[in-house]
């Protein structure tokens, strides 16, 4: 992966999103895979083809053209609100994690020259949970898309509102999907990614409100969680449930689409919906070739 | 009657509830013997009186939970049958099937016609089965959507009655997009081109609650609860035990006077002491007066006027620093 988006501002902070080591297993295969092949592969098995979850940095980083991401809000964060226990004290451990100060990044740049306000959920920040300060950040990219006349591509990955902003979390629901109501109003795209897992909340508001909606290959896609609905049905539920494969065969999302795939794929989108471009077209921040087992036939918009 | 109320309440429950069926013997008594037992009536009933008032006059966020699922709690039908007249159930959201945990009729309120939806709970076991405990589909929500669009068309206005623990959570739900379906409705609300009042009754169980409760007005009754999780679910998450929903209930401030607090709820509801279950027609009552003074204020906006003010309520809740 590329590291030109780590911010200076952040730098000091560690980042402890992947243990060290020079291999990595895969959850899947558990085959052993060198660690620096599968950051080359963009996190996506070279064996299996299982897609590991990305923190929001490195999704900028495989996404958005090179140097062209300009964050906005990159400190608003949430209080404590309710005054609820243990709260600020998880907030500043994600935020250490992370090195970021909240849930989701927001900000402008381009795909493929094509200028775009994008925003990414963090999993790795208390779960990608949606607070006051999330549902803020998404309502004002969605905002600023609509004030710059630009699409909104959202990655989602979250495990739904943060229940220890209680019903103020649950008000984030109403205040994303309202301000993305405005930017279809308006007249705007607005693609939605759901990478894995993104359930709850976020799946009951943003998240399955785009123009286009995809999804990465295996994510977990759901409202409630398989727990509580097998001790509801009273029966096991099959593997795939809730899979994106299985929510694309029941009709609710349009794509599954690979990770190596994704960059090409939303350009496309953007350049069909009239995306302006930026000229000349940037270099692509994408290094890697995809490793052969993932290669697939047939073009994408970065071969044209 | 009082329900067994588990938590810090629980002795002085039962303590009422041995007192009223103390005094309920001693009635019996008089009426079948002939014989005078008004002044130990009369001691019992000031006893009883004590000790509810200690019950009541605070209730504790988890007491008010249990309130607020009352069994005897007054429900959508009862405030339909009161509220309104000329009511005209709608069914099915023209896709999949009628949802009988969500309810969609046009009606009249003292003449003025509007659109009601609401969540469906039942009395008892048998009415709970038939509605899913007031728990809906995605079809039942695509109803909802529906009816409110019909009222939209009519620039009537929609009055949504929130009672439910959640959205159901089961396999079909999934598969029919449950996600999707709150999702949209929450859009649609909040650019919906009428009037919106949303009365929370009982319980306002998260996402399954906010897909019908997006709108210009919100009103609580006291006893009433709005929350992002259940206080079981909250406790079995954070705490892997779920026997400490009591605290999770306190720590969520799911109440309406903290829900006003928090500019959730544009108004509280006073009910009957002791909460609704005691007297119905009292808290049926205290919706009506509501919407007696609200009512005929809304739809006297311009609707972009009244959309930007709807938006801008939504926009404006959380709290952040920068």
């Amino acid at each position: 992966m590329l590291n030109w988006l780590r911010r200076p501002k952040y730098s000091s902070l560690q980042r402890r999103d992947m243990p060290a080591g020079l291999w990595a297993k895969c959850p899947r295969c558990n085959n052993l895979i060198y660690r620096k092949e599968l950051e080359r592969n963009l996190k996506v098995c070279p064996k299996c083809g299982f897609h590991h979850r990305l923190t929001a940095l490195e999704r900028l980083e495989i996404t958005l053209d090179q140097d062209s991401f300009e964050e906005i809000d990159a400190e608003l964060t949430s209080t404590d609100p309710l005054k609820f226990e243990g709260y600020p004290q998880k907030l500043q451990e994600a935020k250490e994690k992370t090195g970021g100060a909240e849930a989701v990044i927001t900000g402008e740049g381009t795909i493929d020259g094509y200028r775009t306000v994008i925003g990414v959920l963090d999993f790795h920040f208390m779960g990608g949970s949606m607070g006051s300060a999330v549902g803020e950040k998404v309502a004002r990219a969605s905002e600023q898309a609509r004030d710059r006349q630009l699409p909104l591509v959202m990655f989602s990955a979250s495990g739904g509102a943060r229940m220890q902003e209680g019903a103020l979390s649950l008000m984030q629901l109403a205040k994303t999907s309202a301000a993305v109501g405005r930017l279809h109003d308006a007249g705007f795209p607005y693609i939605s990614v759901m990478c894995d897992p993104t359930t709850g909340g976020v799946t009951a508001s943003f998240a399955f409100l785009g123009d286009v909606i995809l999804a990465e290959p295996g994510a977990l896609i759901g409202f409630a969680g398989r727990r509580v609905i097998e001790q509801t049905i009273r029966h096991k539920l099959p593997d795939d449930f809730q899979t994106a494969e299985f929510c694309l065969n029941k009709g609710l999302i349009d794509l599954v689409v690979t990770r190596s795939d994704m960059r090409s794929t939303v350009a496309r989108l953007l350049s069909f919906f009239g995306a302006p471009r930026v000229e000349p077209v940037p270099v692509a921040a994408e290094p890697a070739t995809p490793e052969p087992a993932q290669s697939r036939s047939g073009s994408s918009a970065a071969d044209e | 009657m009082a329900a067994t109320l588990p938590g810090p309440s629980t002795d002085l429950d039962r303590q009422l509830q041995d007192l009223e069926g103390e005094i309920e013997r001693l009635r019996r008594l008089a009426r079948e013997q002939a014989i005078d037992l008004g002044g130990e009536i009369a001691t019992l009933e000031t006893r009883a009186e004590d000790v509810r008032k200690k019950i009541y006059t605070n209730p504790s966020p988890w007491h008010i939970v249990q309130l607020a699922r009352h069994s005897q709690r007054p429900r959508l039908v009862d405030f339909v049958a009161s509220l309104f007249t000329d009511v005209v159930e709608l069914h099915g959201d023209r896709l999949f099937r009628d949802d009988p945990a969500m309810l969609a009729a046009l009606a009249r309120f003292e003449g003025r016609p509007v659109v009601v939806v609401g969540h469906n709970k039942g009395k008892d076991t048998k009415e709970n089965i038939a509605r899913n405990f007031g728990m809906p589909y995605p079809e039942g929500y695509r109803k909802a959507l529906r009816v409110m669009r019909l009222a939209e068309k009519f620039h009537y206005p929609v009055i949504a009655f929130v009672d439910t623990p959640g959205a159901f959570p089961g396999d079909e739900a999934e598969e029919r997009g449950q996600a999707e379906a709150i999702a949209r409705n929450i859009e649609e609300m909040s650019r919906l081109r009428t009037s919106v009042i949303v009365v929370i009754t009982g319980e306002g169980g998260s996402g399954g609650a906010l897909a019908i409760a997006v709108g210009d007005l919100t009103l609580m009754l006291q006893y009433a609860i709005y929350t992002v999780i259940s206080p079981e679910g909250c406790a079995a998450i954070l705490w892997h035990d779920a026997t400490k929903a009591a605290e999770a209930a306190a720590a969520l401030r799911l109440t309406a006077k903290d829900l006003q607090a928090l500019k959730i709820v544009d108004e509280v509801l006073p009910e009957p002491f002791g909460g609704a279950h005691r007297d119905p027609e009292a808290a049926i009552t205290s919706v009506r007066s509501a919407l007696q003074r609200h009512l005929p204020g809304m739809g006297q906006m311009p609707v972009q006027a009244m959309l930007e003010r709807r938006y801008a309520k939504y926009r404006s809740l959380g709290q952040i620093v920068a």
